[in-house]
């Protein structure tokens, strides 16, 4: 229902602000991307029309199937983490123990910082002589020098990744187990079911549609990630590159004063169909689950 | 509420514990670092989480080969201005589209969802291109520009003006208010728990922000906290006292104003992903 009585010209007033800045900087830089993928613009020249040449070029091109590589794998790690782990974590707070009110904001603190702070931190966490290694040497193991070899690199950057949306998917979480009807825990404690039991037959089926949303969030995130790995395995992502993501790739190809824009482009619509094949894809497994 | 037998009690706080130790530590040991002075070992077996001999020294050293205080401050002007836009902008867009008839609504309600669609790293290059022909690259207002009025803000308001009683309007109107009296007097007031998960999203979105500014700002003299930051971390690597101090001096405000503020940081949380 609207209220009617206004000007006619109004209503545009309102929108305007919006409606520019999106127009502006959302929408006319994704046709413009779209545009300039076909051609061989660089940061000082437009370009002229290339075709598929880009695109052709990818194929051929080893940075770019590394970084569609650890892209991919980015998704195939964190995910299934994000999807677990925080709703196991929900589970923990979930129940009105003194101090919990502490503890949930507690854990969301590593959502609030920047990336760039938690990555600095793991950085110093994970030096040949930093925390972790004078633990494991307490425990008599290591040291490991986690941020020397290439996969340790990319494995502790997922794990970053995982650690700093711990809180965020918690809460998620939280609002809805709330919504659980309690007499479902207490029917199937009274049938003798453990907590496993009931994790996998009352709880999973109660939050699946969470669990499927989390997954969507998570796996379009995860694809796109660039801060974590740029800064754990610095810029150019490890000394041959062997831990550059595709948005990174975007932004070494794309940047400075002899950017290829249009290769970079090329590569950013790679980036935009992928993304959005991954989101139709959790959402769709969602839909014939619950059909079935 | 379900009891909680004694064993389990004691299970929950044990692992809740753990947990923080995870979350928390090592927010706590990069303090630490940061406090420690440089005749201290930061490179203990075990560690030690408590300075022997707390200083604020790395803190003058920090300021002192980077400026971080003036990159703090464009961080404050950067998110600042975030949330102003944000809010103005997002509100007014919210309203027109939860609250008037007009041709064309729908197609307009459509454009931000549209936009909610496209993952601002795949346009990221265009977006530099843009500011470059408007001449903007290199200054903060280009930091700022393309998440001046965030679509999923503008969803988000205008939900919470859906969600509101119809009639309270109406009655205005019999009294002869105008569009801009009703949104300005009767509507926004109403809607200041979702314009304050708003703000507090848009200041901590601009502030943490790295890819964006690291592409757009070139000369060090522009440098957001976290591009500074960067560039601390790959210069002076070999000085993790001072660097602690630098990420310190980032993520505090941040943390104080969650404190402060929980409620609609969680808030937040919920109203984002679910209508996102």
């Amino acid at each position: 229902m609207s209220v009617r009585t206004h000007r006619a010209a109004s209503p545009w007033l309102f929108l305007l602000p919006g409606l520019a800045v999106v127009a502006a900087f959302i929408l006319y830089p994704f046709l413009s991307t779209v545009q300039h993928a076909f051609t061989d613009a660089r940061t000082l020249t437009p370009g002229v029309w290339v075709g598929l040449r880009n695109f052709q070029e990818m194929l051929h091109d080893p940075q770019f199937w590394t970084a569609l590589r650890n892209s991919l794998l980015y998704v195939v790690v964190v995910v299934p983490c994000t999807v677990l782990l925080p709703l196991l974590l929900a589970l923990l707070v979930e129940k009105p123990l003194k101090g919990v009110v502490f503890f949930r904001a507690a854990f969301y603190t590593p959502v609030v910082a920047s990336v760039v702070v938690v990555a600095l931190i793991w950085v110093w966490m994970l030096d040949d002589r930093g925390l972790l290694n004078s633990m494991l040497e307490m425990l008599g193991a290591g040291p490991v020098s986690f941020l020397g070899d290439a996969w340790l690199v990319l494995l502790c950057a997922m794990a970053l990744t995982v650690w700093k949306g711990l809180g965020y998917y918690m809460i998620i979480y939280l609002a809805a187990l709330a919504q659980v009807p309690k007499e479902l825990h207490e029917a199937a404690a009274v049938d003798g079911a453990g907590p496993i039991r009931r994790f996998v037959t009352v709880t999973v089926p109660a939050v699946r549609s969470t669990m499927v949303l989390v997954g969507a969030l998570s796996s379009v995130a995860a694809f796109k990630v660039f801060s974590e790995v740029y800064l754990l395995a610095g810029p150019t992502g490890g000394p041959a590159g062997e831990d550059s993501t595709l948005v990174m790739l975007v932004q070494r190809s794309g940047t400075g004063l002899s950017g290829r824009v249009g290769y970079a482009s090329a590569l950013s619509l790679v980036i935009f169909c992928i993304a959005l094949v991954l989101m139709l894809l959790v959402l769709r497994a969602d839909r014939k689950e619950k059909s079935a | 509420m379900t009891r909680v037998g004694r064993t389990e009690r004691v299970v929950r706080y044990v692992l809740m514990l753990a947990v923080l130790a995870i979350t928390v530590g090592p927010f706590l040991w990069q303090l630490s670092t940061s406090l420690k002075g440089p005749g201290e070992n930061i490179y203990p077996s075990p560690p030690s989480f408590v300075p022997r001999d707390p200083t604020l020294a790395n803190y003058a050293e920090v300021a002192r080969i980077i400026p971080v205080w003036d990159y703090a401050l464009n961080s404050l002007k950067v998110a600042a201005a975030n949330v102003l836009t944000n809010c103005v902008g997002a509100s007014l867009a919210g309203y027109a589209l939860a609250r008037l008839r007009f041709r064309g609504r729908t197609a307009a309600g459509l454009v931000f969802v549209a936009a909610l669609l496209v993952p601002l790293e795949s346009i990221i290059i265009a977006q530099f291109t843009t500011m470059r022909d408007l001449g903007l690259n290199n200054t903060l207002v280009a930091v700022v520009l393309p998440g001046s009025v965030g679509a999923l803000n503008v969803l988000l308001m205008r939900n919470a003006f859906r969600a509101l009683p119809y009639e309270i309007e109406e009655a205005a109107v019999v009294d002869g208010a105008n569009v801009w009296q009703r949104f300005l007097r009767i509507a926004l007031p109403s809607v200041k728990g979702t314009l304050a998960v708003v703000a507090i999203f848009a200041f901590m979105g601009a502030w943490d922000d790295f890819l964006w500014p690291l592409i757009v700002l070139s000369d060090p003299d522009h440098f957001t906290l976290t591009v500074g930051l960067n560039f601390l971390h790959g210069t002076f690597a070999d000085k993790p006292r001072v660097v602690a101090a630098g990420t310190i001096i980032a993520v505090a405000p941040l943390i104080v104003m969650f404190a402060c503020l929980q409620r609609y940081f969680f808030r937040g949380v919920g109203e984002g992903a679910v209508k996102g």
